[in-house]
């Protein structure tokens, strides 16, 4: 099905996307399986629609809302982004969603939302990696309520102009091109606006190997391997990795006075 | 000591004075008899040949994916790495197999591909790595230097691949004769320490599903077992023959195998 953007933003240095192929054949969506090629193969059985996001804690309008109405609140942006994974390699993607900022902004969060949680579908069925313990489900991740409402976030919906396929997280993912993909939670059926810094999936599994900011740092190695460097997906030679993977213009702000040397 | 011995007093005749036989290897009931060197260069001649033909397949394998339609998909050298690090291992599983399954099962032809099964776990240990330099890394050095000593996972690889070459270096049956059967086994040990570091170098790598690593590591460990509980028993039939008048009792010297 096509998803025709309103409006479209370049923000990937005029870099060729990476093929379609490539985009929906090598995830990282353990729900759907560890190895690479494991969503692709099972994304069948996750059923995208209907779908409802229930929005709720810290909000005046605490509401739930059909995937397809989501779309219909704010224009459809098209934003190509460079995505680094936190395993050292990258592509370049075009997606189609609409600004995280907007729609929390129209949820009205309270004076005491500080975070936004974002909790993916749990759902051994549709979603047979969960019949695994390989990460403790459902699948959590959080930002500050500053950078959810950082102009960058998106809301994403779909991918090169058609609605996201079920191993890029159908139907509503978190795009956060500043921070490594795991932030990026997929398949999303719950938005929490909160007081209190929520647990997060990756840094509760291995705390001293995946931060909470989890913002893509070169100077910060991986315990396991560097970060200096990383493989766009489609090239044989490892070029550098950007701090803040090239956005550092329109977030390092958001961190002035943390130590640069945390910020993993 | 032929288990055929009626009483402790002809056993003291048999030990006192030689043999006017040469002495047969002990035929215990389930060990199948050492082929002798006539019988192994005589029939069965194909399976080291087919030994080596087949565990070539997965290099044609990733030759064939990476030049012809089905491809390596978006990450090729990843790929690449991966399925030379697992034939890696399953190569060294496999050469570590034969001596158990003669010992427990009464097979006695794996033993004749195990040469072939080590020397084909050090080709793809060496490839693996090959890999790594060549094309992963493009030669950088320093990156190279800085990843051996400070990510343990890429130094346990190193050492595991320093561990295998004088395994490889000494499989000949000159190097065995130059070195005496008994120091040549006991060198040829290491390949357990390979295969435990192999394990580790696996297990670090993978970011959390670690399934894949676990079953490498119980099955070296069961065959680990199984060679401790074989060498045990021999012990205990050994002491239940009582020991030989003269034999030193720590047996330093004794053919074990």
């Amino acid at each position: 099905a096509a998803l025709p953007p309103a409006k479209r933003a370049e923000l990937a240095g005029g870099e060729k996307p990476t093929p379609w192929k490539d985009v929906t054949g090598y995830n990282n969506f353990y729900e759907l399986g560890t190895g690479k090629e494991d969503p692709a193969r099972n994304a069948g059985s996750l059923r995208p629609r209907p779908w409802t996001v229930q929005v709720d804690g810290e909000v005046k309008r605490p509401q739930t809302l059909d995937v397809d109405a989501l779309a219909r609140l704010f224009p459809v942006e098209e934003r190509i982004y460079r995505m680094r994974c936190v395993e050292a390699w990258s592509m370049v993607i075009p997606w189609d969603g609409i600004p995280l900022a907007d729609f929390v902004k129209r949820m009205e969060p309270t004076s005491k939302a500080k975070f936004v949680k974002f909790t993916t579908l749990e759902d051994p069925a549709q979603l047979p990696g969960q019949r695994r313990h390989v990460l403790d489900w459902p699948y959590v991740e959080a930002l500050r309520i500053d950078e959810a409402t950082n102009p960058l976030p998106l809301l994403a919906l779909g991918l090169y102009g058609r609605v996201l396929p079920g191993q890029n997280g159908a139907p509503v993912r978190l795009v956060v091109p500043w921070k490594y993909g795991f932030k990026g939670a997929k398949s999303i059926v719950r938005i929490t606006f909160t007081e209190e810094q929520p647990r997060t999936t990756w840094n509760e599994a291995a705390p001293d190997e995946y931060g909470f900011y989890a913002n893509v740092n070169p100077a910060v190695d991986h315990p396991r391997w560097s970060q200096a460097r990383e493989r766009r997906i489609g090239e044989f030679f490892r070029r550098k990795t950007l701090p803040f993977n090239g956005y550092g213009d329109q977030v390092a702000q958001l961190y002035a006075g943390l130590d640069p040397r945390k910020l993993y | 000591m032929a288990a055929s011995t009626p009483t402790p007093a002809a056993e003291a005749a048999t030990s006192a004075t030689p043999a006017p036989t040469a002495p047969a290897p002990p035929r215990a009931a389930g060990a199948a008899p050492p082929p002798s060197r006539a019988r192994r260069a005589g029939g069965r001649r194909w399976l080291v040949p087919l030994a080596w033909a087949l565990g070539l397949l997965p290099i044609a394998k990733v030759a064939y994916d990476g030049l012809l339609a089905p491809g390596l998909g978006a990450n090729p050298i990843e790929k690449v790495l991966n399925r030379l690090g697992f034939w890696t291992l399953t190569f060294l599983l496999l050469s570590l197999a034969p001596t158990p399954a003669r010992a427990f099962l009464g097979i006695s032809w794996p033993v004749r591909v195990r040469r072939a099964l080590g020397l084909l776990a050090f080709l793809y240990a060496c490839l693996h790595f090959t890999t790594y330099v060549a094309v992963d890394q493009f030669f950088d050095w320093q990156i190279i230097g800085a990843d051996l000593a400070r990510r343990p996972f890429i130094g346990v690889g190193f050492v595991t691949l320093l561990v295998l070459a004088p395994l490889a270096l000494t499989s000949s049956d000159a190097m065995v004769r130059r070195l005496g059967h008994a120091r040549w086994k006991r060198l040829h040990r290491l390949a357990y320490a390979a295969g435990v570091l192999g394990v580790v170098h696996f297990l670090w790598r993978v970011k959390k599903d670690h399934t894949e690593p676990l079953l490498f590591a119980a099955a070296f460990g069961t065959l680990f077992a199984l060679r401790g509980l074989d060498a045990l028993r021999r012990r205990l039939v050994r002491r239940a023959a009582g020991p030989r008048p003269g034999a030193s009792l720590s047996g330093r010297g004794a053919k074990v195998d």
